[in-house]
């Protein structure tokens, strides 16, 4: 045997070898020892395959460059009035702006070295005097936008990973994508309507004081004072679980934040016995939680979390410990799902679900099957044609066909690529074009034996004028699938994976290995006759 | 074994005209097809909506589903049989960002069918911002790989040969397209990557061609380009002819045993394969003919 043939032998043979390798996770797994199966994961199954939900979140940015020149406005106040700076009001407008109000000049030109000093990131727009007013406007630098932007989707991202991390699910992926969104997928996960609600809630939690001195039911009507607001407190009843909203006052301003937690744990409430959620505060928080109830016994405290009141309790006496409970007649699901997203921390701004797309497992589990049947009824069909139509060479034909179909799942192991339904479709397509660079050279060669040529010599200039026809017509199918690989989610790039694999896969087959077949069937022989 | 003769002749070229008026014709059938629906019907991927896959334990029909779903959830719901069981159906709406979608399904079929009797097996909700790019994506992904194609046989032959082979894939893609308008499938991604894997098969077949019309040429300069080109179609079409139909039997396994999720993407495919197959004889190599003539009548 001539060294070439031997050497070639030997690649294809170690090849073929780590391919068993890396494959024998994904059919025997429990069998092997634990270093094998580390180095090598079984074939990882898209989420259409496998069951769970693929969702893109839009992180509603803007809203976050409001709260923040919301609370600059609140800081702009105070610090007006710790100055004993006379103004008429400061205000957030639309268009993320902020006005500020004031008297004279002089107060105008302290307002501005108050800006400079304070907020050197907030730049003076326009001026408007009117009728004895100056009103200045400012807003945050074109940069300042950018950074609270990709802030709050960096915060919303580490938010959601919190959550998810103790919702429970295995390999849960969680990736920014585009500007601001994220995209969330978590596998095999049984209860999506919960996932959505644990993941989609803002969770901003904050105490409003109630304002007792105004009718909530002329609050409906729309009369309102200034610095107040009317939210609903939800009550659901015990027994039909209907939920009731009540209309409240309270203060616009609040008194405390969920930011000030220091944890959230479910309890029983023993008399009820009815779960709550039971929150500590850190030591800012005790402190100003301790004044607060001090100065306001008697008095009502909203627990507001994303604009509804879940209870209003009165202050009997003043909380020193610095902890409060939430109860708002949860299902213990609820108070458990209240206390992760409150242990996890609140969105920096309201997300939205852009893309929602849930496979249940047995769905997934019936297209796993349907998909790998017509894998095989395809493959059945092509290897009996070849059979047939070449005969001896079909076989050999037949051999690189089962070998590619080795090496397309080897390489999406080594790859640690994602198989999906389209990706079957991608195996299933690339069965019947795999052959084809095999029927391109056995015609060849039959062309060269009907010339006269013999044997050794059809086959040598059968594969070699092949060849070039080969590689110029599997590499612009390869462009289409690249091109689909960055342009597709998903399942659509699980099939530009698969194509693209199974075109490299096939080109090695059918040009190495059935050319080392033939070269080592008619080594040291004089062969007169082809089968092809 | 052999299905074609060695010595087969058959006059491709000289039946071109009547392959382009075929072309042409089906292609306009598809066009007047896609005008009087009202352009191609998108699936939720594109035009944004909910879809559900449900399947239930008991026997029931779409009219009943429809009447317990339109009045609690998704107003606009349409529905319909789904894939080879007769309990198995899938719920199209307009509707996208319905809070607790599920829930309000499962409740409202579960008052009616039992809780235990509905199967929610699938959902896939796609905001109408997010259709619309993945829409946009998809046609610059089908431009892409055809700038990428036209780009790489360009280098390989001739620009010609890119020309008329482009000319052929979106002789295809239109033929699929007006495919899909005249049964009433929708378009959805998988669809689109079915798309690309046609341009990548159609031109697959076209290349194989056109490299024996490179290699051809050099040979038989005397019988003149028509004689070369009709000759590399004929010692070509006995793979042609193999390669396709193994290619389409699969495609067919796919179509027939894939199961409903990807019966479109089988669809497109199986249409894909006969077009591609037709276009590589009849479009892109006469083209190239056409093409010399025009340039030859004009000197």
């Amino acid at each position: 045997m001539s060294n070439s043939i031997k050497l070639r032998g030997l690649l294809v043979l170690f090849c073929l070898a780590m391919a068993l390798v890396s494959l024998a996770p994904t059919f025997m797994k429990d069998s092997l020892p634990n270093w094998w199966q580390n180095a090598f994961d079984p074939i990882h199954l898209g989420l259409d395959l496998q069951g769970g939900m693929h969702l893109v979140l839009g992180v509603e940015v803007e809203k976050a460059v409001e709260s923040r020149l919301d609370s600059v406005v609140d800081q702009m106040e105070s610090m007006l009035r710790d100055e004993d700076i006379i103004f008429k009001r400061v205000e957030r407008l639309s268009g993320e702006r902020m006005a500020i109000t004031v008297y004279d000049e002089s107060a105008g030109a302290e307002v501005d070295a108050m800006i400079r000093n304070k907020f050197p990131n907030l730049e003076p727009m326009t001026l408007a005097t009117d009728g004895g007013y100056i009103q200045k406007d400012y807003r945050f630098s074109a940069k300042e936008i950018k950074n609270i932007k990709d802030y709050a989707v960096r915060q919303a991202l580490e938010t959601m990973r919190n959550r998810v991390d103790q919702f429970g699910v295995s390999e849960p992926v969680l990736q920014r994508q585009s500007d601001n969104r994220i995209l969330i997928q978590l596998p095999g996960i049984k209860d999506p309507q919960r996932a959505i609600e644990l993941l989609g809630k803002t969770a901003r939690l904050e105490f409003h004081m109630v304002v007792e001195n105004v009718d909530p039911q002329q609050a409906v009507k729309g009369i309102l004072p200034a610095g107040t607001k009317l939210l609903y407190e939800r009550h659901v009843d015990e027994r039909t679980k209907a939920v009731t909203e009540t209309p409240l006052v309270v203060y616009k301003k609040s008194a405390l934040t969920g930011d000030l937690l220091s944890d959230a744990q479910v309890r029983i409430d023993t008399r009820f016995n009815e779960p709550y959620v039971a929150i500590d505060f850190n030591s800012v928080g005790a402190q100003r939680f301790d004044q607060i109830t001090a100065a306001n016994v008697g008095k009502r405290m909203a627990i507001v979390l994303d604009d509804t009141i879940y209870s209003a309790p009165n202050i009997r006496e003043r909380i020193s410990g610095g902890s409060a409970q939430i109860s708002g007649s949860f299902t213990e699901q609820e108070a458990t799902d209240l206390a992760i997203i409150l242990r996890a921390g609140s969105l920096p701004a309201p997300v939205k679900i852009l893309e929602d797309r849930t496979v249940g497992p047995s769905l997934g589990h019936d297209s796993i099957d349907q998909g790998i049947n017509s894998v095989l009824i395809g493959a059945f069909i092509v290897v009996l044609m070849m059979a047939i139509y070449y005969r001896g060479a079909g076989l050999i034909a037949n051999g690189a066909l089962v070998l590619n179909l080795v090496f397309i799942m080897a390489m999406m192991t080594m790859f640690k690529a994602t198989l999906t339904l389209p990706g079957l479709a991608g195996i299933v397509l690339t069965v019947g074009m795999a052959v084809d660079a095999n029927v391109l050279i056995f015609e060849r060669i039959r062309e060269e034996l009907r010339h006269g040529k013999s044997a050794r010599v059809a086959i040598d200039s059968g594969f070699a004028k092949a060849f070039v026809t080969i590689v110029d017509a599997n590499i612009t199918t390869l462009i289409a699938a690249l091109v689909l690989f960055q342009f597709g989610t998903g399942p659509v790039k699980g099939f530009a994976v698969t194509l693209s694999v199974g075109i490299i896969a096939s080109m090695f087959t059918a040009i190495f290995v059935s050319r080392l077949i033939f070269d080592l069937f008619l080594d040291g022989r004089q062969v007169k006759k082809l089968s092809i | 074994m052999q299905l074609i003769k060695p010595d087969v002749n058959v006059d491709f070229i000289g039946k071109r005209k009547i392959a382009f008026a075929l072309s042409v014709i089906l292609i306009l059938v598809g066009i007047v097809s896609l005008i009087v629906k009202g352009g191609p019907s998108y699936g939720v991927d594109f035009a944004g909506g909910t879809l559900v896959q449900l399947r239930f334990t008991e026997d029931t029909n779409a009219e009943q589903i429809k009447k317990v779903l339109i009045p609690a959830v998704l107003s606009s719901a349409t529905v319909q049989q789904f894939g080879d069981n007769a309990n198995e159906f899938l719920v199209r709406a307009k509707e996208s960002n319905v809070d607790g979608l599920r829930n309000h399904i499962l409740q409202a079929l579960g008052a009616h069918y039992g809780a235990d009797n509905v199967d929610l097996r699938r959902i896939e909700m796609v905001g109408p911002q997010v259709g619309q790019e993945l829409r946009q994506q998809g046609l610059m992904a089908v431009l892409y790989a055809m700038i990428g194609i036209l780009v790489y046989v360009t280098w390989r032959f001739e620009l010609v040969f890119a020309l008329g082979a482009i000319v052929a894939l979106v002789h295809d893609v239109l033929l699929t397209l007006g495919a899909f308008s005249l049964f009433g499938k929708e378009i959805d991604l998988p669809v689109i990557a079915a798309f690309l894997a046609i341009v990548g098969y159609s031109l697959n077949d076209t290349i194989i061609v056109y490299d024996r019309i490179r290699e051809n040429t050099g040979k038989h300069l005397s019988s003149g380009f028509a004689a070369t080109v009709n000759l590399s179609i004929n010692e070509t079409l006995s793979r042609t002819i193999l390669t396709s139909t193994t290619t389409l039997l699969v495609v067919l396994a796919l179509f027939l045993f894939g199961g409903a999720v990807i019966h479109n993407f089988a669809f497109a495919l199986l249409v894909g394969v006969v077009v591609g197959t037709y276009s590589s004889i009849f479009v892109a190599s006469p083209l190239l003919i056409t093409w010399a003539e025009h340039k030859g009548a004009s000197k």
